[in-house]
């Protein structure tokens, strides 16, 4: 099967490439790329002028549910919600039910991916048994099993010892470390930021603190131990702060952010709508406008939605009972281009903070259109307005703040290895 | 006469001064029913008033109940103790059970702040927030501004200091939106870690010594002091908390001379307020707050039936 993509502007940052060329593939890889290619015998040509094809979308940090919370989420379904937004490749967080922690669980989440056979899935192991930050699970079994990170997610390491082995062991395996900064003793009982909202809400804070105490001790132990720590979904000034001068001082430190916190502001809880309850909180307006200029100068390496999907049942309750999260596969590229469309990011940032990152920081020969690579390919309507409803959502979470919300730009082709997965032209 | 417009009753924040004006001047109206030899008027006949308590309270609930009956309407108490609750229901599927049996009005008190609001979201009867979590309890500041009032005989230009734990107090925050809005100065203290972050920009002044808030006061609002907080830290003892937040004989003299001193209920006598304050009928005001607070709730369930139509 060969594909010919016709007349698009490709932007590649990982090979400086802003041009309007065509692109061929073959046998799931990219063949070649070049102004007016001609088309082989038996090939598909597709047409996109005035699109943007770029390499495809890499989400590091997403949940997909499976084994064990189906009714919020599957392998299929969350992986179906991927490259309806655009993404040709996703890595899922251990928080599953048993705790991603052993390599049956890896060759499990493997095995049904190949089955759904959509994006691509890589899995993150926890760090601790059951992630309860007791004993180190094995790294080496887990890495030779296909496990491409590791964290123990919503549940940080508190201690720091373990931390500091953690690191040290997945160093020397070349695993990735990532850590939900939070100190859970600063944060306990807290449902938003501790701020003025929270004040007039009545609702127990959650202090900025609590997140940056534990990325300026995960950066200590980081250059202590000469390993690399890569922090998750930021949302604080101070931890901005605290990357920006780690990176500055030449140590291994990369960071997230996920849309929602250069979007919202904690503001917007003051309905106690759950909609918008996740974890790290949304901040104050000001913590919003560092995420931003954290993006743009390059200390924050990475977007990533921290898809959580949630049913029904989870978020129709008293605020404080509501689960965390959203479910943000298929509205993260259109609320990220908002960044573009505000002069925030060039479209080159915006596909290196997309997709040549992620790949870079989990090591993945990915978030590149180098001829000989895998066609993992994402095409843009950079142009098409639409409107988010969470009754199209693919994903079985239908748990978004986004919902109506008007967006500009819009995924309509995801390929991967060479194969439409996602076709969203009208 | 205006009407209110309004489904629910859910905070202080969200009313208008003209709203606020009305409940209080209604209220003052049905002062007098309670001293009659029959306290009972058939404004509400027919009308069925829950009153869903998930929280433990006696003055609440009984003045709710007392408000209704006093109008002829039927009042129903539920207390989660005795409800679905220890079941495992929902909110939820507790209030589209009790609304499809046809109330009128739901009176919730809820631990959790919000649980008011999504009530309201979620049924079309009027819904009163009688106090969630630390967000609002509207009846206890409207009560509290109606005594004010009628001591006082105005809320503009009167400083108002409130103590304690202004931090998980409900009470404090539907004061402040209310006195705030009626042009009375607010003032708030209490030991910092009883003090939510960026009170300031609520318009209010804060400080950490009773002493500096009191000073020049007309009113003095004593906030009641949880016992269980000690534990989280939030202050390391009662004996030190009276011997520094305690209103007493002596730092009562930095108020107005005609000060009045009002408490919430129930009050940990020694802790928040010496007992022969309390019991000083020349500056405690709060047995009026009581009896005014049936007034209240009278006028928030008629207004809520459509009153002044």
């Amino acid at each position: 099967m060969k594909l010919l993509l016709k007349g698009a502007r490709v932007i590649d940052p990982s090979q400086k490439i802003d041009t309007q060329m065509d692109i061929l593939i073959e046998d799931g890889k990219i063949s070649s790329c070049g102004a007016s290619i001609k088309a082989p015998p038996d090939t598909q040509i597709i047409h996109l002028n005035n699109m943007i094809a770029v390499p495809g979308l890499i989400d590091m940090h997403v949940h997909l549910r499976e084994p064990g919370l189906e009714y919020k989420e599957t392998i299929a379904t969350g992986s179906a919600a991927a490259v309806a937004g655009g993404f040709t490749s996703i890595a899922c967080m251990p928080n599953t039910e048993p705790v991603h922690d052993n390599r049956s669980i890896t060759e499990f989440i493997l095995r049904k991916a190949a089955e759904a056979n959509l994006a691509r899935v890589y899995p993150i192991g926890a760090i601790s048994i059951g992630s309860e930050g007791k004993q180190m699970t094995e790294f080496w079994d887990l890495k030779e099993a296909g496990v491409i990170a590791l964290s123990d997610d919503g549940k940080p390491v508190m201690d720091a010892a373990l931390m500091r082995r953690a690191m040290e062991y997945a160093g020397s395996l070349d695993l990735p470390v990532i850590q939900h900064c939070e100190d859970v003793n600063l944060s306990a009982g807290g449902l938003m930021n501790e701020g003025y909202w929270s004040t007039v809400m009545g609702l127990p804070g959650i202090p900025s603190i609590a997140e940056e105490i534990m990325v300026g001790r995960d950066i200590l132990i980081a250059e202590y131990t000469k390993t690399r720590i890569h922090i998750a979904h930021v949302s604080t000034a101070g931890s901005v702060r605290l990357i920006r001068n780690a990176k500055m001082r030449g140590l291994r430190v990369t960071a997230e952010t996920a849309p929602h916190y250069f979007t919202l502001t904690d503001e917007c809880l003051q309905d106690y709508d759950t909609s918008y309850k996740v974890n790290p909180p949304l901040r104050s307006a000001a913590d919003s406008a560092a995420i931003k200029e954290g993006l743009s100068d390059g200390t924050i390496d990475a977007i990533a939605c921290d898809h959580a999907p949630h049913a029904r049942t989870d978020k129709e309750v008293e605020f404080v009972y509501a689960a965390n999260g959203i479910s943000g596969l298929e509205t993260s590229l259109g609320l990220s281009l908002n960044l573009v469309h505000e002069g925030i990011l060039t479209w080159e940032k915006l596909i290196t903070a997309m997709a040549c990152n992620p790949a870079q920081i989990l090591n993945l020969d990915k978030g590149t259109l180098k001829t000989g690579s895998d066609a993992d390919i994402t095409v843009i309507d950079p142009e098409q307005t639409w409107t988010v409803d969470v009754k199209n959502f693919v994903s079985r979470g239908k748990n978004s703040p986004f919902s109506g919300r008007k967006m500009k730009g819009r995924a309509i082709l995801t390929i991967v290895a060479g194969d439409i997965k996602y076709d969203g032209r009208s | 006469m205006m009407k209110l417009a309004k489904k629910d009753i859910l905070g202080i924040r969200e009313m208008t001064v003209d709203e606020i004006n009305l409940i209080l001047e209604t209220a003052e109206s049905f002062l007098e029913i309670s001293t009659r030899e029959i306290k009972k008027v058939p404004t509400l006949r027919g009308k069925s008033i829950i009153n869903l308590f998930y929280e433990a309270s006696t003055r609440t609930r009984t003045s709710f109940e007392i408000a209704g009956k006093r109008l002829s309407a039927d009042t129903i108490n539920i207390s989660a103790s005795t409800s679905s609750v220890v079941k495992g229901e929902t909110l939820i599927d507790t209030a589209r059970n009790l609304e499809a049996m046809n109330p009128d009005i739901i009176v919730l008190r809820h631990s959790a702040a919000g649980a008011a609001h999504l009530l309201a979201s979620l049924v079309r009867q009027s819904i009163i927030n009688a106090g969630d979590g630390a967000h609002e309890h509207p009846s206890q500041a409207l009560l509290d501004m109606m005594t004010i009032r009628e001591k006082k005989g105005r809320l503009t230009g009167l400083k108002v200091a409130i103590i304690g734990d202004i931090l998980h107090s409900r009470v404090a925050r539907s004061n402040i939106y209310g006195l705030s809005k009626m042009g009375a100065r607010v003032v708030v203290a209490g030991p910092a870690t009883m003090m939510p972050r960026d009170i300031e920009q609520m318009g209010v002044q804060a400080f950490t010594k009773l002493e500096d808030a009191i000073t020049d006061a007309d009113v003095v609002m004593m906030l009641r002091i949880q016992l269980e907080r000690q534990k989280q830290n939030i202050f390391p003892s009662l004996r030190e908390y009276a011997q520094h937040y305690c209103l007493n004989r002596k730092n009562i003299r930095l108020a107005k001379s005609d000060a009045i001193v009002m408490h919430p209920g129930p009050i940990n006598r020694g802790v928040e307020i010496s007992p022969d304050i309390a019991d000083d009928p020349g500056c405690s005001v709060i047995l009026d707050q009581v009896n005014n607070g049936v007034a209240v709730r009278m006028a928030l369930l008629y207004l809520l039936s459509g009153g002044n139509e």
